[in-house]
């Protein structure tokens, strides 16, 4: 969001500057084949993704099934593709809630010596526990729902971006173009968006897309535990779950989902690179 | 001392656009305290530029940035135009911001990498409500002219220019509120020296045609005496000598100002200098030496240096030294 306000500011073609770049072209049309597989896969699935077929279990992948079938029979490749819904949807609401929560955070603990302590003090404490852990403690607190998978991962995810926005702010919060911005008389809040922020793009986008890759394993991994989603709602986690059991006979119930993983993973980091890129204009010679 | 001396020159009260007084910045460090500028005082008239200079951790730039309150000051007081910078509540001092504007030493981390010229001259002329729409393009246009760009240069971003072209905008911006008074923080000692020459060019044809009162802050004497009416010569944090540009120069009275002259290079090679070569660096202001700040590294230091802090003690008109030895030592510095 912020990436795409900070990158059009009359830049004629934003679509060749794009698509020179081979690493962000590649990401982004990966991400892009992704999303649309998860969002059309009412129209492109072969197969309702809770349909069961006994007598289809454990099939390996073939032409009538792409992925292969699962210990119900029910088809591989259309629950991979539902279950993007879910996970992306997971992963993108996380990051959005943690970049908030973490850049607010961030930003008032570096401009503000006062709040820095305690804001500080929290971060260090929930960065103390490991990842999963104060998920799952979350998730137990609230009740295990979608909404609270959410919630509880944006939290954990917080802190990490909160760190990066803080460690910047307290750099840049002393360079020379502040203090000329504060000579003028800009008011803090402008100087916090505009002169701190504003440079910050890079760092959280890299951040970003790590916590998005971050939120999506780890909602693998609690669905895989069990205090995520219901087991019966498909994600790529409960999929790998249920596939753990069956991994010597079908171990295409595991590759695939995992696929799914890697590929929306690695993705997303080939974007936030070539964001990075693309906004930071010392890099930019053709405009 | 010279015989321009002769005229009398009473400081005219209403002539004096900032006076500073006592300014002391006492920064606490987790070794202790540091005293950064001690007990500074010196006026600045409209229409001088008066020259603070020192090596550097002379507390030179802390001053300045004190005068803004870009720093907070630990005691004194700065009196612009009749008022007290240093106890205006932030809001109060808003509106002097506009009066008050600064050029930085680096040309490169002073320009938000973010924003293209044209904004960030008219995050100037917004903050203060200057101008708007057509107007405000007509402006950011004149004062990049003003500087010596061109109008063409606003849309760009500041990695596209030169380390001098980067200092004009720098100007730019700070013309950009019409200031009364600059601090100019060693505007020309990030530079390549064939580049020093125009941008000093410049600001002294801006402070003549704008007929502003700059406060110029350097390291390098030549620069400054080239520039400057005034000159407050800072050592540790204490003003060892200030007066008249020209008396200073033609009579330094204070041993660290004649080592400071010594090194400047002076253009004719019949004149012969006296070598004075400081040993050693700049003591740590942790821990000050007793006495005259200066005499670790003094050559005419002698036991009673050690002793007692020197007064300041008037040697011309408006020139004064911090030397206690500096009417023995008159004699001894016959060139």
């Amino acid at each position: 969001m912020a990436a795409a306000s900070a990158s059009s500011v009359d830049s004629p073609r934003i679509s060749t500057l794009i698509l020179q770049r081979k690493t962000l072209a590649i990401g982004l049309a990966i991400i892009v084949v992704i999303t649309l597989l998860a969002v059309l896969a009412p129209l492109i699935a072969p197969y309702a993704p809770g349909k069961l077929s006994i007598v289809n279990r454990l099939k390996p992948p073939s032409a009538t099934w792409f992925f292969g079938t699962d210990e119900f029979g029910r088809d591989i490749f259309s629950r991979t593709i539902y279950a993007g819904q879910l996970s992306l949807l997971v992963g993108a609401a996380a990051t959005a809630l943690a970049a908030t929560v973490g850049i607010t955070l961030g930003l008032v603990a570096g401009f503000f010596r006062k709040a820095d302590g305690i804001v500080s003090r929290i971060i260090d404490a929930m960065m103390a526990f490991p990842d999963i852990l104060l998920a799952i403690a979350l998730v137990a607190a609230l009740g295990p729902s979608l909404a609270t998978v959410i919630v509880a991962l944006g939290v954990v995810y917080a802190p990490r971006l909160a760190r990066v926005v803080r460690a910047s702010t307290l750099v840049i919060r002393e360079l020379p173009y502040v203090e000329a911005a504060r000579a003028l008389g800009v008011p803090t809040w402008r100087i916090m968006t505009r002169h701190v922020l504003r440079n910050l793009v890079s760092p959280i986008l890299v951040q970003a897309t790590f916590i998005f890759a971050y939120a999506m394993l780890a909602e693998a991994g609690l669905s895989f535990l069990g205090v995520g989603v219901s087991p019966e709602i498909p994600t790529w986690g409960t999929m790998i779950a249920a596939g753990r059991q069956y991994v010597g006979q079908a171990d295409w119930m595991t590759i695939f989902p995992g696929l799914a993983i890697i590929l929306t993973v690695l993705s997303l980091q080939l974007v936030g690179d070539g964001l990075r890129d693309l906004l930071d204009p010392r890099l930019r010679k053709d405009l | 001392m010279t015989d321009t001396t002769q005229t009398t020159q009473q400081p005219d009260a209403a002539d004096i656009l900032l006076s500073v007084r006592g300014l002391s910045k006492q920064f606490s460090t987790g070794s202790g305290p540091v005293k950064a500028v001690e007990d500074i005082s010196f006026d600045v008239r409209r229409g001088q530029i008066v020259g603070i200079v020192g090596e550097s951790g002379s507390g030179k730039t802390t001053a300045g940035r004190c005068l803004l309150r870009l720093v907070e000051p630990s005691s004194g007081e700065a009196i612009f135009d009749g008022v007290d910078l240093f106890s205006l509540p932030e809001k109060a001092l808003r509106a002097y911001r506009r009066r008050l504007q600064i050029i930085f030493q680096d040309p490169y981390s002073s320009l938000n990498p973010r924003m293209r010229v044209r904004d960030i001259i008219g995050e100037a002329i917004d903050t203060h409500g200057l101008a708007k729409g057509a107007a405000r393009q007509a402006r950011i246009e004149e004062l990049l002219t003003r500087v010596g760009l061109s109008p063409e240069h606003a849309r760009r971003y500041p990695n596209e220019f030169s380390g001098g072209q980067r200092q004009r905008v720098g100007i730019a911006r700070a013309l950009a509120v019409e200031p009364e008074l600059i601090i100019a923080d060693e505007p020309v000692s990030a530079l390549d020296v064939s580049v020093q020459a125009q941008v000093l060019n410049l600001i002294q044809e801006l402070q003549r045609e704008l007929g502003l009162t700059m406060i110029f802050i350097s390291h390098d004497l030549t620069v400054v005496e080239y520039l400057c009416d005034e000159i407050v010569v800072l050592y540790l944090g204490r003003i060892m000598e200030q007066g008249p540009a020209r008396s200073v120069y033609a009579n330094p009275r204070h041993p660290y100002t004649r080592a400071l002259l010594a090194t400047a290079p002076v253009p004719d090679p019949t004149v012969r200098r006296e070598r004075v070569i400081l040993q050693g660096d700049i003591p740590s202001p942790l821990n000050p030496p007793s006495g005259c700040v200066f005499r670790t590294r003094c050559p005419h230091a002698i036991a009673a240096c050690a002793e007692t802090v020197p007064t300041r003690e008037t040697v011309g008109s408006g020139h004064s030294v911090a030397c206690i030895r500096q009417a023995e030592l008159v004699e001894t510095y016959q060139d």
